[in-house]
């Protein structure tokens, strides 16, 4: 009698399928800045309230949540952008790296440069395009045209934009649409080489097709970078994202998988903001 | 977290009236299929001719009332992107529409199988057991669709436990028919008709159990197709 024959099995390990996002978790990724029992304060007025947060690295977080619920706050302490407001106070720590970027004596210039950002509304300087890139590296007394042509390439090539503009890299930035003048600003964040880059509202302002390139772009970026963006757009928090945070007056109220926030949230208010029941 | 009000008060009011449409069809749809189950059964009981033609004339009504239904769903998924609860009712509607149609069909082969016994004459003394679990099939349906409109997913445990039973009937079921074939060859014919019919009935549980594995998800956000009856306990009262 002989044996049955052997089937050359081309069966995936089942095992393995449906390691999707959703499987992700906080707890198993790398943290990148971390966020200790954090309060800010306007004067007397509390706008956070014992914020508690850690970063991953290399992924892209969101913060949503309705207006005024802080999370542009927030978003601006992790360069200490606050501290051009005036009255406003700090308590706790924020870590970049595993030390405290509100600790006395941090360079600030320096952690911005560590922890770049990108505002809604595009805000190229008045130059041409080369120089908006060049700046960062001129103003750190880099100026061989070698070095600054190979970054300024670089860093266009990074945010999706030098096919467009390399031909014209000594007209002035202002002359571009406003979905290539955001690209130009990311350039520009990028060409320092920041670790994080943090983006409020990025695509507001931007028309849908711009705004697509936005997200393929910061799709790109999280393989060097990590990034995090404040959002109004749920449904882009939701496509661009690794990682949600919802907050609501001041308070961090859930910070999960991006995947599990939008199918099955933990509480009922997040559920309620997402689902739009929020009013 | 999740109650029976859980898909209204959106801000949006057009939204509510969406997903509420959409819930409130299917479920017309639910007792759509529930009629024509019975009225199969009850053409197979009382050999009515009549009855069996309008459950095979009326299976055509609940196909369109599937691809009606099912565009709706996808109009709202592109027109609202609904997220969390709203998705997994959308998510859970289009799924038992599957099943419902399903078991639509699975109604009309009762009905054909109810005019090939009328033909062969007098019907066999094992078609009683078409009216025993056929009582039982149709009460699981009527659970299932039951916890759908109630979110209820205790309910749904129920109806899991429910098919075990009805599973167990219908393997019973089959070998009395086996031994009544066995003692007379002439009744194979139609003896084999009143198994098919069983059959569907089996089948129409399946799909009933489906519809409750849908509330849990709906409920729970857990997908519970295809784990067991202990695990599906286990994950409704995981205490979340």
């Amino acid at each position: 009698m002989s044996e049955a024959p052997t089937v050359k099995s081309h069966a995936m390990d089942i095992s393995q399928l449906g390691r999707s996002q959703a499987q992700r978790s906080l707890e198993s990724e790398e943290v990148c800045l971390s966020v200790q029992k954090l309060k800010l304060f306007y004067n007397t007025k509390q706008a956070l309230f014992d914020v508690d947060m850690n970063i991953p690295r290399k992924r892209v977080t969101a913060f949503i949540g309705p207006s005024g619920c802080g999370k542009s706050t927030l978003l601006r302490c992790f360069n200490r952008m606050n501290d051009l407001v005036d009255d406003v106070r700090i308590e706790g720590q924020i870590l970049l790296d595993n030390a405290n970027i509100y600790e006395k004596g941090v360079d600030v210039a320096g952690l911005r440069r560590r922890v770049g950002m990108v505002f809604q509304k595009p805000n190229p300087f008045p130059k041409t395009i080369y120089e908006n890139v060049a700046y960062g590296l001129r103003i750190q007394g880099i100026n061989k045209k070698r070095i600054l042509d190979e970054v300024v390439e670089r860093s266009l090539r990074s945010a999706a934009l030098w096919d467009e503009v390399k031909d014209r890299l000594h007209e002035n930035a202002l002359g571009m649409s406003g979905g290539q003048q955001q690209r130009l600003v990311i350039a520009r964040t990028i060409a320092v080489e920041p670790e994080v880059v943090l983006l409020d509202e990025p695509a507001s302002a931007l028309d849908p097709i711009s705004t697509l390139k936005i997200e393929e772009l910061i799709y790109e970026l999280k393989s060097k970078y990590t990034l995090v963006i404040v959002t109004h757009n749920m449904q882009q928090a939701a496509r661009v994202s690794d990682y949600t945070a919802f907050m609501y007056m001041g308070k961090l109220i859930e910070f999960d998988s991006t995947d599990r926030l939008f199918t099955n949230p933990m509480q009922r208010q997040t559920e309620d903001y997402i689902t739009g029941r929020y009013g | 977290m999740v109650d029976k009000d859980i898909h209204s008060h959106h801000i949006s009011q057009q939204f509510n009236a969406e997903l509420d449409d959409v819930k409130t069809r299917m479920l017309e749809m639910g007792g759509m299929v529930e009629r024509q189950v019975a009225d199969a059964i009850n053409a197979v009981m009382n050999a009515d001719g009549g009855l069996a033609e309008r459950v095979l004339k009326g299976d055509a009504h609940i196909n369109q009332m599937e691809v009606l239904i099912d565009e709706e769903c996808a109009l709202i998924l592109a027109r609202r992107h609904p997220a969390a609860g709203d998705l997994r009712l959308v998510l859970a509607i289009t799924r038992a529409l599957h099943d419902l149609e399903r078991m639509g069909d699975e109604a009309t082969k009762i009905a054909e199988h109810a005019i090939r016994l009328i033909d062969h004459g007098e019907m066999p003394r094992c078609v009683v057991e078409i009216r025993h679990l056929g009582t039982h099939v149709c009460a699981m349906m009527r659970d299932a669709l039951d916890c759908f409109a109630r979110l209820d997913v205790e309910q749904a445990l129920r109806v899991a436990q429910e098919d075990k039973a009805v599973d167990m009937e219908y393997a019973t079921a089959m070998r009395t028919l086996v031994t009544y074939m066995m003692e007379d060859a002439r009744s194979i014919s139609s003896v084999l008709n009143i198994m098919w019919g069983l059959r569907s009935l089996e089948r129409i549980g399946d799909h009933a159990l489906n519809i409750a594995e849908h509330v849990v998800y709906m409920v729970k956000g857990q997908d519970v197709r295809h784990v067991g009856l202990s695990e599906l306990e286990a994950r409704i009262h995981d205490g979340n």
